[in-house]
């Protein structure tokens, strides 16, 4: 990733679709990773507003498979109840094997007038999965998703 | 080249990577394919196979089929084959897609006919068949009647009125795989699902109207024991799985597995996307329990998706969908673990085949084949890219080798992400059009994704599978338009 690059789509696995993400701290990655969802599924995701709040908390005993919670969380909310969200603000604390995750959710309804749907992700793998520091102390997330 | 150095030709159209190629493989590599094909597969196909191997109570070899590509933990266009009794269940093994699968449709409609009404047709489907992220179904269920659904899937849909005891009949299992058992899923699966019967989804997932032209025949007699043969005869074909209730089954479980396998059955795996349990363990009989389940939702839904092209068909060519003739010639199942029985080293095995991006193949006399196909082997449906062209193959009596699996498609050659940096796909969209394939798609920066040269030859893999004697080649269809999801 170059710059202030949150995100990128990176060329890899053939079948589908995999992101790398970026963040000062395990939050901002998280926020980021969420971002690339919504990027994932819905052309010109800026189109996405903020109209409906959700709060989500969640735990677990590794990073990778929280992160995988998270998203996999919002691919729910996609689908199950057509809810485009990023976070607005996540929390992420504790160490292994004690994670504890607080998010913000923020996004509207899916409407087919204003929303130009990209991919219907249909799961978040654990294919290549990975959270970790990086030489520069910032966070990286590798994510790949089943579209 | 991106085959390893000791993959060695054993047939034709047939390679084998030794247990020596990775530590901890319990069994060979078997890739079918040309060289061409071989040579074009990602490295990772024969990581990831090779991963495969290392799975316990594998049998016979870890499969690779023509079309395999680089995918998620195993690869797509793998195979692998456990013991029922000491192997194990892996949901990455069937993917998130439970029974994505083909459905091929066809009439006695030509193309002399149905060509001034094919934007018409195009766009009624478009609009009659919901596609695309976030549609509903059309068919509206209470969570008991959705748990109905889950136990009996395609039959339900029959029971219901959409369509006849014929579909039922020509579709893999009747319809219904046994063993479903909708307190296996969880609520979040039957929240995801509910609303989706009766939806296409995304991707790669299409409804597409074909031609069978005069070169198209391969085996007259198969073609005609299949219902094909008129030159110009128009047919359908659609592809589409279990939509988000399978998609959160395998969510689901992966996620339990991940936990179980170190704490409950001192199980390690080389790629978390490998997880998986004993078959005969709580957590393995639950899984294949909610798979069913999900199973059948996909033969429902691809069901009730019939019968909502079957009435388009009759409001636009103006009488009633009886006198079309559109019938089912077969719906294959692409992802599953199914329970058979196959011989391996002399002697009869019960096995739980898993296939991710794979078909079921039956040879000519398989008990489980409908009376009309005991003769001709089963149909196997071969999905091209929209650009090029599908294939109508039927099963052998040589495709024991794989436990009588063949390809599922071409097989992506190329990312997504790749692909979109080279297509447009309004660009596509027109000159799909000037070469007189009409296609309606609900994201058009999307369709860039399904485009041609993101594929390999549907031409080289169909034959690959003919040369490894997976499965022979009766005819080749060809698109005239196309709803995309």
């Amino acid at each position: 990733m170059t710059g202030d690059e949150a995100f990128r789509f990176i060329d890899d696995v053939t079948s589908d679709l995999t992101f790398e993400a970026r963040g000062a701290t395990l939050g901002d990655v998280f926020a980021a990773a969420s971002e690339a969802l919504l990027a994932a599924a819905v052309e010109r995701p800026e189109a996405v507003c903020d109209v409906v709040e959700r709060r989500l908390a969640l735990e677990d005993t590794r990073l990778d498979w929280l992160l995988r919670r998270f998203l996999s969380e919002l691919v729910y909310l996609l689908d199950a109840e057509h809810l485009a969200l990023r976070a607005r603000r996540v929390d992420v604390r504790g160490e292994e094997p004690d994670f504890h995750l607080d998010a913000v959710l923020v996004g509207e309804t899916l409407d087919r007038e204003r929303h130009v749907a990209a991919n219907d992700v249909k799961a978040v793998t654990a294919y290549g999965l990975a959270v970790a520091r990086d030489e520069h102390g910032d966070w990286r997330a590798r994510v790949t998703l089943d579209v | 080249m991106s085959a390893p150095a000791t993959l060695a030709r054993v047939g034709p159209a047939e390679w084998e990577l030794p247990k020596g190629f990775r530590p901890g493989m319990h069994v060979p590599v078997r890739i079918f394919a040309t060289e061409k094909l071989v040579q074009a597969m990602d490295a990772q196909v024969f990581v990831q196979a090779a991963n495969v191997a290392t799975l316990p109570g594998i049998v016979g070899s870890s499969l690779c089929m023509p079309d395999a590509h680089w995918g998620y933990g195993f690869p797509i266009g793998g195979v692998a084959a456990t013991d029922a009794e000491q192997g194990v269940i892996s949901p990455g093994g069937i993917g998130f897609d439970i029974n994505c699968g083909m459905r091929l449709v066809r009439s006695n409609l030509e193309w002399a006919e149905v060509e001034p009404k094919l934007g018409r047709l195009v766009n009624a489907l478009a609009a009659r068949v919901p596609a695309g992220v976030g549609s509903r179904g059309f068919v509206s269920l209470t969570r008991a009647e959705f748990e109905d659904v889950l136990r009996e899937g395609a039959r339900w849909a029959v029971r219901k009125g959409f369509g006849t005891a014929e579909d039922l009949a020509y579709t893999e299992a009747s319809g219904a795989f046994l063993g479903a058992d909708p307190e296996a899923v969880s609520a979040k699966a039957i929240a995801r699902g509910r609303d989706q019967l009766g939806t296409l989804g995304s991707g790669n997932h299409y409804l597409e109207i074909q031609i069978l032209r005069s070169d198209g025949v391969f085996d007259r007699e198969l073609a005609t024991a299949f219902g094909l043969g008129q030159p110009g005869q128009v047919v359908v074909m659609f592809h589409c799985g279990s939509r988000g209730f399978g998609h959160q089954v395998a969510t689901d479980y992966l996620d339990r597995f991940l936990r179980a396998m170190p704490a409950k059955y001192g199980l390690e795996v080389i790629d978390p996307e490998l997880a998986c349990a004993p078959f005969m363990s709580d957590d393995g009989r639950a899984y294949y329990a909610a798979m069913c389940c999900a199973a059948n939702m996909a033969f429902a839904n691809r069901q009730v998706i019939l019968q909502r092209i079957r009435e388009v068909f009759a409001e636009v060519f103006e009488r009633p969908a009886e006198r079309l003739e559109l019938a089912t010639v077969y719906d294959v199942a692409h992802n599953t673990a199914k329970l058979e029985e196959h011989e391996v080293g002399g002697r009869m095995r019960r096995l739980l085949v898993h296939r991710k991006g794979a078909t079921r193949a039956f040879p000519p006399g398989h008990p489980e084949l409908p009376a009309a196909y005991r003769k001709t082997g089963q149909p196997v449906i071969i999905g091209g890219s929209m650009e090029t062209g599908s294939y109508l193959l039927a099963g052998l009596a040589s495709g024991r080798a794989s436990f009588h699996s063949t390809a599922h498609g071409s097989g992506r050659s190329m990312s997504r992400t790749r692909a979109r940096k080279l297509v447009r796909g309004a660009e596509l969209q027109r000159a799909m059009r000037e070469r007189g394939i009409l296609v309606h798609a609900a994201s058009i920066a999307g369709l860039a994704e399904e485009a041609g040269l993101a594929y390999k030859s549907v031409d080289e893999v169909a034959e690959a599978t003919e040369l490894a004697g997976l499965s022979r080649r009766v005819a080749r269809l060809t698109p005239v338009g196309n709803v995309k999801g």
